[in-house]
């Protein structure tokens, strides 16, 4: 029980790491996503690269990048600081192709009826992409901040008091290793489980608005 | 002694190659015995999951869900620092191959069943009406198809599971970040040997997924047919 209490105390910041690099994924996600659909040959092709750069990294590998290669002697952050970089642009980018995903699947019928209805690029964008684009990006959305819930584990390698630093001190003062990670592995089972039923219930009632 | 940037010069990168080299060997043997053994075992969790006896079918789903629900490096320091504590010394290569085996074997079995799922019905009742016994059928006409249609999401998945084996630099494996940050910690030099050991992810990862969309593209064409 105590172990069990001691583990929970890491689930706040295991959170807000979670939290604060969806909040930043989702919200650099868009000009990304814009960019890497741009007309504009150049703007497409660096954002293409840049995608690929940062997808084919590993995340552990870019936290180090930017924890101990930038943080050491360059620029000082504190831990935290380097995990909401690492994470908030892994993230962007993973939610940059999200919501391309959201893009595609609008019908071309809704964009020859906007034109029609000789609606400016910014309304069409406004009332009739957007609202769509976020309808069909929610449960990839749910799904990929439940894949960050799990990714934010990492954290723990530069000293963030989460849910699994928490398992590796406990193991280390206790010798239970199987009991304390079996214990953490439900931790992150539990919390993850709720949001992929919301998500699904979300999504059954969110696909009804999307026009075919 | 030119410097290159960051502080490193070209014969400090030089010295370093070699050295993360041998660690790219051990992340691509973990990577290696990883899908050997955890693709199989996805299969075998695909049809575990439909079997009919009831405890075939939640050993299988359990061993799905806590693969897929908690953290590969929770799964590796489960296996690492979990089995020593009840006995069972193992190292870290076998631990990390347990682990991301295990990973392996959670994830493919949801992509396998969605490849089995995608085998139009026709084919299972053509199998029954030509009294193929229930094994025939899997092996000869479903599984077949199955991994076919699962062929791209399994070697896109083999990627992850390559960038994964990173993480098995917390169980002291000297797999190529360890070494790159053993380098950093000894020349003090992080960001050039960190950033040359993410080009060696970067140089893999990024053509092997230009392969996996040009797969994608060949087996999209393939399942109109």
């Amino acid at each position: 029980m105590g172990m069990l209490l001691q583990l929970l105390r890491g689930l706040p910041w295991t959170l807000a790491l979670m939290a604060t690099a969806f909040a930043v994924g989702s919200v650099l996600g868009l000009p990304l996503m814009m960019a890497r659909v741009s007309r504009l040959l150049p703007l497409r092709l660096a954002a293409t690269v840049l995608f690929a750069i940062v997808r084919s990294i590993p995340p552990l590998v870019w936290l180090f990048i930017i924890f101990f290669g930038i943080g050491f002697g360059l620029i000082n952050m504190s831990a935290f600081t380097a995990c909401l970089i690492a994470f908030g642009m892994i993230a962007a980018i993973n939610m940059a192709e999200i919501y391309r995903g959201g893009l595609i699947a609008i019908h071309f019928g809704q964009f020859e009826a906007a034109h029609a209805l000789n609606l400016s690029g910014w309304h069409v964008f406004r009332d009739v992409v957007a609202p769509q684009m976020f309808r069909v990006a929610l449960p990839s959305s749910a799904t990929y901040a439940i894949g960050l819930f799990k990714d934010s584990a990492i954290a723990s390698t530069i000293g963030i008091p989460e849910l699994t630093y928490q398992a590796n001190y406990l193991s280390q003062t206790t010798f239970q290793g199987l009991k304390v990670f079996g214990l953490v592995g439900l931790i992150y089972i539990a919390v993850s489980l709720p949001v992929a039923w919301m998500s699904r219930l979300l999504d059954a009632k969110i696909r009804a608005k999307v026009a075919r | 002694m030119s410097a290159l940037f960051a502080g490193a010069s070209w014969s400090d990168v030089a010295d370093w190659v070699g050295e993360l080299w041998l660690g790219f060997i051990i992340s691509l043997r973990v990577t290696f015995f990883s899908l050997l053994f955890g693709l199989p075992f996805g299969l075998a969790l695909a049809l575990g999951v439909q079997a009919k006896l009831k405890a075939v079918r939640w050993a299988s789903l359990a061993i799905v869900e806590v693969g897929r629900g908690a953290p590969a490096l929770v799964l590796l320091q489960f296996i690492y620092f979990g089995l020593p504590s009840i006995k069972l010394p193992i190292t870290s290569f076998m631990s990390a191959v347990v682990a991301l085996g295990w990973c392996t074997g959670a994830y493919t079995s949801e992509i396998i069943r969605g490849g089995l799922e995608a085998v139009p019905l026709g084919q299972r009742e053509a199998a029954n009406a030509l009294n193929l016994s229930p094994i025939d059928a899997l092996r000869y006409v479903l599984v077949p198809q199955a991994l076919l249609v699962a062929t791209p999401a399994l070697l896109g998945f083999s990627i992850l599971i390559f960038q994964g084996t990173s993480l098995c630099f917390t169980i002291a494996l000297q797999e190529i970040i360890s070494r790159a940050y053993d380098i950093g910690n000894t020349t003090f030099l992080y960001f050039p040997a960190l950033a040359i050991a993410g080009l060696f992810y970067a140089a893999c990862c990024i053509p092997a997924s230009l392969v996996v969309s040009y797969v994608e593209q060949r087996v999209g064409r393939h399942s109109l047919r």
